[in-house]
């Protein structure tokens, strides 16, 4: 039986600073996340010791040195915010990672959540910048020179299905998923072939099936092993083959499809095999192809195209779930799949409102043609990278968006909730409640531990290895009767 | 009533030609829509658009991450 598909995203931004000779990619991010503030100033460790990023899924652990910051570099790049969400610095880059959730409507609520607060947080550190000098940050994955930055999906699975299983199934749907996930590209990069526009912003940058790293030599499915949780029950698959979405409804589909064929492997669901001839080679023929008619290679010989495969992997979804009670929002998702899938099918131009990488190359097209650009034009690729602009009065989704031109999944109201608000089916509410309510004795957070430094006692680690418990329901009585954190770890206690 | 008398009296006057005409005529007109739909986001656009798009996208250059 599938284990509930909690999950949530991390995105690392772009980031420059225009008119500015000095520019550091690391100190901005720093004075960038350090920028937004919430009502309390504590300063809270991340706690790296509940982190192993080093395990393999493949049952093995890599040789590496384990990353473990000075405890003031600590404070500096990690900021955990009172929405269970985690926004710091990564490499060189400013990275958001939304709180668990349970759906992929909270999901999609969530992750615009950090694209405002990383904008609030642009502003106020704009301020701080010297006259002239203007910090930009882009919700992409390339810069187009060759340099990539990622946007990692993780969902929660059964420790019991074993991971060859997972890599099995999954490989052809993560291969062709893009043909509604991908972002968006003009050109190409990377070494791959030259090509006007395609479909997904990394594609170019799979080179392998299976492995561990994410920053060279990237896999399709990527083996980190580290669950967050009780791993003798659970696994977190880190999904690295995906793409910064701007638009409500791919991020949605995105999610909620890949969750679907997750609980179907779980189930043992997937019946047909779909195995892939070479799919480091058909991501890119995917990619390349926006009439989405090109044909890849299975490994039993025939040619399909991406989105006949989706429609298998749909139609194995619609078996399964005919037999099984589905909540309103997976039934949704499965909806909007088909709808999709046709579509594409069709002419994937139709998608115009619904799929990020259609969208992009409709509004490009559509300035190209009165303007008289082509695709190389500087023009066109700044189009490109506007698209993925942060701002709410310069990023052209969002100007797209403010005019009605896209589909909407939520809200303004419950994205800006959602900056304050943690989700209240998971432990997220937990993490965020204990910020919002005791902040000052919070010496360290992970996904899975809050620990606390009360007075002069010893620090007491709180374990949270059941990402559904920690919810709401499960600690409010124990909030509201722990006005203070030495009466909350008492209560815990007894 | 009257209501209805008058829409049966507009449904039973239409020729075939002239509900094909007034197809037509809506769909000249969604294509108008659409067209001004896309002279206003174009234009749009052009306020917006970063300028020096050459210089701007030449130098967004990011370290690689994940």
């Amino acid at each position: 039986m599938a284990v509930p598909k909690v999950m949530g995203t991390e995105i690392e931004y772009g980031i420059t600073v225009r008119n500015d000779r000095d520019f550091d990619p690391i100190s901005s991010c720093v004075l960038l996340v350090n920028a937004y503030r919430e009502d309390h100033d504590a300063k809270i460790l991340w706690d790296y010791d509940q982190e192993n990023p080093l395990a393999d899924a493949r049952g093995f652990q890599v040789e590496g040195e384990k990353y473990t910051p000075n405890q003031q570099e600590n404070i500096a790049r990690n900021k955990t915010l009172i929405n269970g969400a985690r926004y710091y610095v990564d490499h060189a880059h400013p990275e958001y990672s939304c709180p668990e959730v349970t759906n992929v409507r909270d999901l999609v609520i969530h992750e615009k959540a950090g694209e405002r607060i990383v904008e609030i947080s642009r502003r106020e550190a704009q301020a701080l910048l010297p006259e002239g000098a203007e910090m930009l940050v882009y919700k992409n994955n390339s810069d187009r020179k060759g340099n990539s930055y990622g946007s990692h999906e993780n969902y929660l699975m059964d420790r019991r299905t074993s991971f060859k299983q997972i890599v099995e199934h999954l490989m052809p749907f993560f291969v062709t998923r893009q043909v509604y996930s991908g972002a968006g590209k003009v050109g190409s990069e990377n070494r791959a072939q030259p090509c006007e526009y395609q479909l997904a912003q990394r594609s170019d940058f799979y080179e392998t099936e299976v492995a561990l790293d994410t920053m060279v030599k990237r896999p399709i499915i990527n083996t980190r092993d580290e669950p967050h949780a009780d791993r003798e029950k659970y696994r977190r698959l880190h999904v690295i083959v995906g793409d910064a979405n701007m638009s409500e409804y791919t991020i949605y589909l995105r999610n909620g499809a890949t969750a679907l064929v997750l609980s179907m492997i779980e189930d043992g669901a997937i019946t047909r095999d779909l195995t892939l001839r070479d799919p480091v080679r058909a991501i890119k023929e995917v990619s390349h192809d926006p009439t989405c008619k090109r044909e890849i290679q299975l490994d039993r010989g025939a040619k399909v195209t991406a989105v006949q495969l989706q429609k298998e992997f749909l139609d194995l979804a619609l078996t399964y779930t005919a037999s099984r009670d589905v909540d309103p929002i997976t039934r949704d998702v499965l909806d909007k799949w088909q709808h999709v899938v046709e579509a594409l099918e069709r002419d994937p131009m139709e998608l115009s409102r619904e799929i990020d990488w259609v969208i992009k190359k409709s509004l490009i097209e559509s300035f190209m043609e009165r303007k008289g650009l082509d695709w190389e034009s500087s023009q066109t690729q700044m189009l490109d990278l506007q698209y993925h602009d942060i701002r709410p009065d310069k990023g052209l989704y969002n100007l797209l968006e403010r005019r009605g031109q896209v589909e909407r999944i939520t809200d303004d109201a419950a994205i800006t909730r959602a900056i304050h608000h943690p989700p209240e089916d998971t432990r997220a509410y937990f993490r965020g409640m204990c910020l919002k309510r005791y902040a000052p004795q919070v010496f360290g957070v992970n996904w899975d531990s809050i620990s606390f430094a009360i007075e002069d006692e010893p620090i007491k680690r709180i374990l949270m290895a059941e990402p559904l418990k920690g919810s709401k329901v499960h600690v409010d009585d124990l909030l509201s009767t722990s006005p203070t954190a030495a009466e909350l770890v008492k209560n815990l206690r007894a | 009533m009257a209501d209805t008398t008058q829409k049966q009296k507009g449904g039973g006057g239409d020729s075939q030609d002239k509900s094909s005409g007034e197809g037509g005529q809506k769909l000249k007109k969604k294509g108008e829509e659409l067209k001004a739909e896309m002279d206003s986001l174009v234009d749009e656009i052009d306020e917006v658009l970063e300028e020096n798009a050459e210089e701007f996208v030449k130098n967004y250059v990011q370290r690689g991450g994940q």
